[in-house]
């Protein structure tokens, strides 16, 4: 609905814009028109979207900005990782529910520019997300391996520990296509 | 017994509570949202980190229009009414509003990456920035990569392997009730599957100078 609304918006103010324009253009002298872009997509921690968003408002979660989702969506990740997880307390982290899904609901990616940059490598937290991180398994401990990590054993790893293809050492660094 | 006993209610309280959203429960940010899906700008993912081969650079990359098969690589293209961007929150409050972006539009089978720079506008609606930007020739499918170099900034797009590993199917399975635990070994469900990659490596004092909080979008040309 925001989303046609602001096509609508758009459009009104294109037709103005080229009304203005075709009204000064007296000598055909090219004005320059300024293109806009109109956001579709948006992410940043991987998965949030696909996991915590319901499937009504996939496409509102990644029309909102990061500064507005957090109140547009905190409460509902919460209701969804109790879902998910309903024996949840804590996370690996010590984040309680609110706390947890108040963080994933504002969808950025924290980067460390001074701290080696890694999802989870045992000591750096969320400086930033490697090639070969294994973020699946992260997100996966810290939403279902309770404050130990040791909860939900069958649930806390896919055993998918790496890439098919090995990255490179050198830009541009992802493997060759298949 | 006891957790066996608990997993297997989990197990239920997962079936009765997300079968729903079983069917959108896909991967990383792989079609995600039904107005994305099967576009050219759907992003499959993002990473940032430091650059393995100097180590006062950042690389970003963004990925969009995944699972590929080898067969329809070739043919795949970035959309040239998608402009793709690294929004970058280098604000001491860390506010999450762009302070800086990098944009890159396709264009005659060209990248053209602008900034990193202040944008004219923040939020939903973007304009180019202005600046003159790194460019490269889109790399074709199976060719060498096309590098391009301006200001310390590089460049690559093109297909390539998608680095992105999840054993998706045994995690529907899960959250579809048909399964209580993920399997070992675990299934890559994105083994031997391509992205369109755009590769960017920047000296990180464009950036800041302690932590930043970024994010990246697509946007369509109006």
């Amino acid at each position: 609905m925001m989303k046609t609304n602001l096509k609508y918006l758009s459009a009104i103010v294109l037709f103005g814009t080229a009304l203005v324009f075709s009204a000064c253009d007296d000598d055909d002298n090219d004005m320059p028109v300024t293109t806009m872009y109109e956001q579709e997509d948006q992410m940043a921690r991987p998965a949030i979207n696909t996991v915590f968003v319901s499937t009504g408002e996939k496409d509102m979660f990644n029309t909102t900005t990061p500064a507005q989702q957090g109140a547009a969506f905190a409460t509902k990740f919460k209701d969804k990782l109790l879902a998910l997880n309903p024996g949840y307390t804590t996370n690996l982290l010590g984040l309680d529910a609110t706390t947890f899904t108040g963080v994933l609901a504002t969808d950025v990616l924290s980067v460390s520019l001074t701290a080696p940059t890694t999802f989870y490598d045992g000591t750096n937290v969320l400086t930033g997300r490697k090639l070969d991180d294994d973020v699946i398994t992260v997100e996966l401990i810290l939403l279902f391996g309770g404050p130990d990590a040791m909860a939900n054993p069958g649930l806390t790893d896919d055993h998918v520990d790496a890439n098919d293809k090995t990255f490179l050492n050198s830009f541009p660094y992802l493997a060759t296509p298949h | 017994m006891r957790l066996k006993l608990n997993l297997k209610s989990l197990g239920l309280a997962l079936v009765v509570f997300v079968a729903c959203a079983a069917s959108y429960l896909i991967a990383a940010d792989h079609i995600d949202a039904p107005a994305v899906t099967g576009t050219g700008s759907d992003i499959t993912d993002v990473y940032a980190f430091q650059s393995p081969a100097n180590s006062s650079n950042m690389v970003f990359v963004v990925n969009v229009q995944g699972l590929l098969a080898p067969s329809a690589t070739a043919a795949a293209s970035f959309d040239e009414e998608v402009m793709i961007e690294v929004n970058i929150d280098n604000s001491s409050t860390k506010d999450n509003m762009e302070d800086l972006v990098i944009q890159a539009t396709f264009d005659n089978g060209k990248v053209k990456v602008f900034g990193p720079e202040a944008p004219a506008q923040k939020g939903l609606m973007s304009t180019l920035l202005k600046s003159t930007p790194a460019e490269a020739t889109v790399t074709s499918y199976g060719a060498n990569p096309v590098i391009g170099e301006s200001n310390g900034i590089k460049v690559f797009a093109g297909p390539r392997d998608d680095p992105f590993f999840f054993d998706l199917n045994q995690f529907k399975a899960i959250i579809g009730g048909t399964a209580t635990s993920f399997n070992n070994p675990g299934a890559d469900a994105f083994a031997g599957t391509n992205v369109l990659a755009l590769v960017i490596e920047v000296p990180k004092s464009m950036l800041g100078s302690d932590a930043i909080n970024i994010w990246a979008t697509s946007n369509r040309k109006m």
